[in-house]
């Protein structure tokens, strides 16, 4: 395994157009991590997804794995992460990101492999292969985008849309009398029992920001130490589609998200004294004997 | 003393790390535009204390903090 | 092409299970699959052999899911394959296309049963169309290949695996219930080390600070450059149908009448053609092995020899029989006969069907405008839409 990076550096594509204006005896606190390529995202201005792409790619870094990690990219915003990660990556069909990173870390065990989702492609067109990836117990890691709209086809309802949110599909306030209620993921995701670690994070300021890089560290950290499935949802704002400036969308962030989606651990099977996602399994099916078979006593 | 430099090739003007720096040193630059066609953040005081707070909610990654 | 030894012996084996083994002969270490019949023992057998060989078996919880497992692993560089049946080939659809855009290697069997919807468990030919004409949307086709035997089982999903690598494409083997099912004396190919096999320098398995990273991808959101993609990957397919074009021929050398039948269906006119040789009629057989590429080689060079009919003989309501005018292209008369459902037709039903032709090769019919005369046993009787050209 490679040896984590400590000194900050510039990546090399910014070494001539950055680093020219350095001076001598200057030293770098913080500056773009290398594992983000030299390209400019489709990103809208504002957008959390740079957030927390950064926050990934910082991950990669520390943690030395650039070279082992292979990452899945969903469809959504998100659909040219291949283009701004220096990892291998993989593009997948809509939802299926769980499905290919099961193939991939089946092949080669030793990968680091991550999957990034937003929350039509995670939450709803790929429920099935969430759930039945989590249940299994992959040994993958999960960046969930939860921003409550469909942005890249303009802004329609999501799956998280919340209760009376006016989206394209839904004109007149979601109406949960008609359409149901929003998929909390974080509390579905921790009942199962192939889960090792579930947390929802956000990323409206630095506090809950560097809380949102600490939980995607231990997500990555885990999936190394072969724990199980851990998933990390980050809920987050979509200016463009939901209309707002982009510290406008904060404050609604503030206002109507996190009260539906607490913040918060949901599943952490080491803090709950296991050693693993496996052993946590064990102790609940305690009382049903074929689920004990081939314990370790 | 700390400063930032912003590259321009990946800021987008979105104004995020103005209002998070705990200083208010940091504005979006009204008399320049990048190649992409936005007004990108500059430093206009002193007194950056290089808390990487800009750097830390910059969804571009665009900012550099040297000290 | 599959390597067979002299010292290995035959063995009797079920069709389904010698596509497990021949697979895993082949190199594959990875199946990814959802349950269905006729389909099952194949999956039953990689569940048991796998784990054995240092591989993995993994029952995914859809056929949307299996292919995309497929896709992954695939992408990772290893040997996979899944097998369903036809409803749930369907399913399998989207993944296909996705590894034929992202030039993804992989191999996806398909044991027929009839359709549309659930239709039902028997034996059909019924996706045809579905194989031939690619499986999913876009502009894209994939190697066919269709076994009439269980010794061909082996042989042909061998071959599917080294086709797949070589071209990096999804390969299909369109079997049947029937082929499936069925028990023949088998000759396994060579086991093959996983090891040996050409390294894939694309798959995305860790950059390991050693090159540049890959990316597998079909999205291009430069119509040019999607266009220029697409352009790469059908000059792959025009080496592929001037390559790996496919299929045995009967007494074709004089054959006025040539039945074309794949798979189950051509083990019925194997028959049928012995039995209308016995009757004095020069019948012959073509049973394409390639469905994609199309043996169009073999059709030209019998329109160019003694060919006068041909007869499409299939377990569906008339698919293939659309790639032989295709291929004929007015050089001869082109008829159909064929059973859906699930129904298997008598040797007796398709020797009357070549019957009927012979009659409307006659002189006074021909003259009468075509293929009029006989009548068929069965309602199914799609008549030619092609004079004969002389």
């Amino acid at each position: 395994m490679a040896k984590p990076n400590t000194t900050i550096t510039l990546p090399e594509y910014q070494q001539e157009r950055i680093g020219s204006q350095i001076a001598e005896g200057e030293k770098i606190v913080s500056a773009r991590p290398r594992v983000l390529s030299d390209v400019v995202t489709n990103y809208c201005p504002g957008c959390t997804h740079g957030i927390v792409n950064r926050l990934v790619a910082e991950v990669i870094n520390e943690l030395g794995i650039e070279g082992k990690t292979v990452g899945i990219a969903p469809v959504g915003c998100s659909v040219m992460m291949y283009d701004f990660f220096n990892c291998d990556m993989i593009e997948a069909a809509h939802g299926r990101a769980p499905a290919v990173a099961t193939g991939v870390k089946r092949v080669h065990p030793e990968n680091v492999v991550f999957a990034y989702q937003g929350d039509g492609d995670l939450a709803s067109i790929g429920t099935a292969e969430t759930v039945h990836a989590a249940t299994r117990g992959e040994k993958i890691t999960v960046i969930f985008i939860n921003n409550a709209i469909y942005g890249m086809t303009g802004g329609q309802m999501a799956p998280t849309s919340l209760p009376n949110q006016v989206t394209q599909t839904s004109p007149y306030g979601r109406d949960v009398s008609k359409v149901g209620y929003p998929v909390r993921i974080a509390e579905m995701v921790s009942t199962l029992d192939g889960v090792a670690y579930v947390e929802r994070v956000t990323c409206d300021s630095r506090k809950h920001i560097m809380d949102a890089k600490k939980a995607i560290k231990k997500a990555f950290q885990n999936q190394i130490d072969g724990l199980g499935y851990s998933l990390v949802e980050v809920v987050a704002t979509c200016p463009t589609n939901w209309g707002m400036t982009p510290l406008d969308a904060f404050q609604w962030l503030r206002d109507n998200m996190l009260p539906y989606y607490p913040l918060g651990v949901y599943k952490d099977v080491v803090a709950d004294g296991f050693a693993n996602a496996a052993e946590a399994a064990l102790e609940r099916a305690k009382d049903c004997p074929i689920a004990q078979q081939g314990k370790e006593e | 003393m700390a400063r930032i430099i912003v590259d321009d090739v990946f800021c987008k003007g979105c104004g995020l790390c103005v209002a998070a720096c705990p200083k208010g040193v940091l504005a979006l630059d009204q008399e320049r535009i990048t190649p992409k066609g936005y007004h990108p953040a500059k430093q206009v005081k002193e007194g950056c204390i290089g808390c990487s707070s800009c750097y830390a909610t910059c969804p571009d990654v665009a900012i550099t903090v040297v000290k | 092409m599959a390597q067979k030894t002299n010292a290995q012996e035959r063995v009797l084996m079920k069709g389904n299970e010698v596509l497990a083994e021949a697979a895993m002969r082949a190199g594959c270490r990875f199946f990814f699959g959802y349950p269905i019949t006729p389909q099952t023992e194949l999956a039953a057998y990689m569940a048991k052999r796998l784990p054995l060989i240092g591989g993995t078996f993994l029952q995914a919880e859809s056929e949307v899911a299996a292919i995309n497992m497929v896709y992954g692993a695939a992408a990772a560089g290893a040997r996979v394959m899944t097998s369903s049946s036809s409803p749930g080939v369907s399913l399998k659809s989207e993944g296909v296309s996705y590894m034929a855009g992202a030039d993804l290697p992989g191999v996806i069997v398909n044991v027929q049963r009839g359709g549309p919807g659930l239709g039902g468990i028997q034996p059909s030919q019924s996706d045809y169309f579905q194989a031939t004409r690619a499986l999913g949307h876009g502009d894209y086709f994939m190697p066919v290949l269709a076994p009439s035997t269980v010794q061909e089982m082996a042989d042909l999903i061998y071959d599917a695996f080294d086709l797949a690598d070589e071209y990096r494409t999804p390969a299909m083997i369109l079997a049947d219930g029937m082929i499936g099912q069925m028990m023949e004396p088998v000759q396994l190919p060579e086991e093959r080390d996983p090891s040996t096999l050409p390294a894939k320098p694309w798959a995305t398995s860790g950059t390991h600070m050693e090159r540049k990273h890959n990316v597998v991808n079909s999205l291009y959101l430069s119509p040019e450059k999607l266009e220029e993609t697409n352009r790469a990957r059908f000059e792959r397919y025009e080496q592929i149908k001037e390559k790996h074009q496919r299929a045995e021929l009967m007494m074709c050398d004089d054959a006025e009448i040539v039945v074309v039948a794949f798979g189950a269906a051509s083990r019925i006119a194997r028959t049928a053609v012995r039995d209308a040789r016995a009757a004095g009629i020069k019948a012959g057989l073509l049973r394409p092995i390639t469905l994609w590429p199309y043996p169009t080689k073999a059709i030209d060079e019998l329109c160019e020899g003694s060919a006068r009919a041909f007869l499409s003989v299939e377990l569906n309501m008339g698919q293939m029989v659309d790639d032989v005018r295709l291929a004929v292209s007015g050089r001869a008369s082109v008829d159909f006969y064929g059973r859906t459902g699930g129904v298997l037709p008598t040797p007796e039903e398709v020797f009357a069907a070549i019957q009927k032709v012979a009659a409307g090769l006659e002189p006074e019919a021909a003259a009468a405008g075509g293929v009029a005369g006989g009548v068929l046993p069965h309602p199914i009787d799609r008549k030619s839409t092609y004079e004969r050209g002389e």
